[in-house]
């Protein structure tokens, strides 16, 4: 009707996208479904794992027992302690930054609205789901048989795991940008290359270094438990202190990667915060 | 002199939509041409398959006697540099300064790497440095994109476009999404600059009395069909009717 009174129009709004209803319901059962589905699942397994809940009763002396023996941490190793939890975060920051270089290069090409063609962008999505479907415990065991056991596996898995999933949040990031701008820059005559990183790379900076930085924070978290399975790192001290039953020296260990880990967050939303205010 | 030679055009859209049928016109070097018609009628298809962001399904567009709808990439590239090209959103990079943002239009004429680090000449500098004066903005030159309001993001948008020192500027509804007041002002700016330089300007618009206003000559769409073109005296209300008027389709 608007359209038919264009005089006494000065500001015209365009009409917004609405979807039609009928598909908001269909995904309401669809969702409900599940959600009765999964309430199912969850009662179904209970009974059927069988628990014997009497052994939580027991369990719960038998811990505080174990904590008991844990106490007071034995600080005595300290130096090969601290080490090794540098050595986890030196195979944390440089196993993240491998994965985050190459996730960035990916990116480019895996973005549907950047990607010079279809199938690129449809493959390197694919391998990238592959990659992070397998878990970071998996991918260091396979690379423990591939390279030997210390930092070098632990590095590789995390720069793995990392890349899997930053490849897809770095893709979603750039397929947020309005179409108009990358038409826009492409409108003046730039090259891909250009569009990239006059237009792209300013654009999804302060995206990149937060997911970057969380990425790091897990990682640090895995590169601990990397450890136990012989990748280097303060894990290997805790499992090995457990093993020959030296509970003080496993609780300053643990109260050590606690504090680490504590750390690394900590720093890690305050950096997060910074950036979003560039 | 034509500029722009545009013989049976059509677009149909991958969806089976007929947005343009069988179009031509011709537009002269210097003119201010502004296409009326109402949303849906085709008016962006026809801007943005001049500068190729459509590709046309069918027809011939001659740009300065030289036929586009075939070009290759790195033809397009160098045809596209000579087209400015204005939007309803603006389309600026927002993280980036406004000095920046009028750089870019320099990217068509550089070499992709150079241009890919921004480096760009003192000459394209000191040239930015006066299109920010043209268009009033010399003290924001520094301030990010997205800082300024919609008004003036326009006229960086317009600064950006003049930087290619285009023979022609697409304009796809430039005040669509500004008040009134500002509205004035930009379409101020667009036809003094394009009459000064002696560019060629064509601009959709929705706002019939504004089209009136500025345009040497008023092409007026429906349903993909050109079913006006003259001048904005040549353009009575019943004119003004029968172009808005929307057939039912079904
Ligand atoms: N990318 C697209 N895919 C399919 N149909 C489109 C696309 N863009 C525009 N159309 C359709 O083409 C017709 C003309 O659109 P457009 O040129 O945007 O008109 P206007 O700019 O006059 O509002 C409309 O029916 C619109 O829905
Ligand atoms: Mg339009």
């Amino acid at each position: 009707m608007k359209e038919n009174m264009p005089i006494n129009n000065n500001i015209i709004t365009s009409p917004s996208k609405t979807e039609p209803p009928r598909k908001k319901t269909k995904r309401d059962r669809f969702l409900t479904g599940i959600l009765i589905f999964g309430g199912l699942f969850f009662i179904f397994s209970l009974i059927q794992l069988n628990l014997d809940y009497s052994r939580l009763i027991s369990g719960t002396s038998k811990l505080f027992s174990f904590v008991g023996h844990m106490m007071p941490p034995d600080f005595s190793t300290w130096e090969k302690v601290i080490g090794a939890g540098l050595e986890s975060l030196q195979i944390a920051i440089v196993g993240t930054s491998i994965g985050v270089v190459l996730a960035l290069f990916l990116s480019f090409l895996a973005a549907e609205n950047l990607s010079p063609h279809r199938t690129i962008s449809w493959m390197i999505k694919g391998i990238a789901a592959f990659v992070r479907a397998i878990p970071a415990l998996i991918w260091v065991l396979i690379f423990i048989v591939a390279v030997g056991m210390g930092p070098f596996p632990g590095i590789l898995a995390l720069a793995f795991n990392s890349l899997g999933m930053l490849v897809k949040v770095f893709a979603q990031s750039i397929e947020e940008i309005d179409d108009g701008v990358l038409e826009a820059m492409r409108s003046t005559g730039a090259s891909w290359m250009q569009v990239i990183f006059q237009g792209v790379i300013p654009t999804v900076l302060t995206a990149y270094m937060s997911w970057s930085i969380f990425r790091l924070e897990i990682d640090f978290r895995y590169a601990t438990i990397l450890g136990m399975v012989g990748a280097g790192g303060i894990g290997w001290e805790l499992t090995s202190a457990m093993r020959m039953y030296r509970l003080e020296e496993a609780s300053f260990i643990i109260l050590v990667i606690f504090l680490m880990v504590f750390t690394v967050e900590v720093t890690g939303n305050q950096l997060k915060k910074m950036i979003q205010r560039i | 002199m034509e500029i722009l030679e545009i013989q049976n055009l059509t677009k149909i859209y991958k969806d089976g939509t007929t947005a343009l049928r069988d179009i031509s016109f011709n537009v002269k070097k210097g003119e201010f041409a502004i296409i009326i018609g109402s949303s849906g009628a085709g008016k962006s298809t026809i801007l943005r398959s001049i500068n190729r962001l459509v590709q046309p399904t069918s027809g011939s567009i001659l740009f300065q006697n030289k036929e586009i709808t075939t070009s290759s990439k790195g033809e397009l590239r160098k045809i596209r540099r000579e087209m400015g090209m204005i939007f309803q959103g603006f389309h600026l990079i927002k993280r980036v300064s406004v000095l920046k943002n009028v750089l870019h239009g320099r990217l068509g004429y550089m070499n992709s790497f150079k241009g890919a680090i921004g480096a760009f000449s003192k000459e394209d500098e000191e040239a930015a440095w006066s299109l920010l004066e043209r268009v009033g903005l010399t003290d924001q030159a520094y301030k990010r994109a997205g800082e300024l309001s919609g008004g003036q993001q326009q006229r960086v948008a317009i600064a950006r476009a003049l930087a290619q020192k285009p023979a022609l500027i697409l304009a796809d509804e430039p005040i669509a999404s500004l008040d009134p007041t500002t509205s004035e002002t930009i379409m101020n700016y667009l036809y003094q600059i394009c009459h000064e330089d002696g560019i060629t300007c064509i601009v959709n618009l929705h706002q019939v009395e504004v089209a009136k206003r500025y345009a040497t000559r008023i092409l007026g769409v429906q349903q993909g069909t050109i079913i006006f073109d003259g001048s904005a005296t040549e353009l009575s209300d019943s004119e003004i009717q029968h172009i808005y008027q929307k057939k039912l389709v079904v």
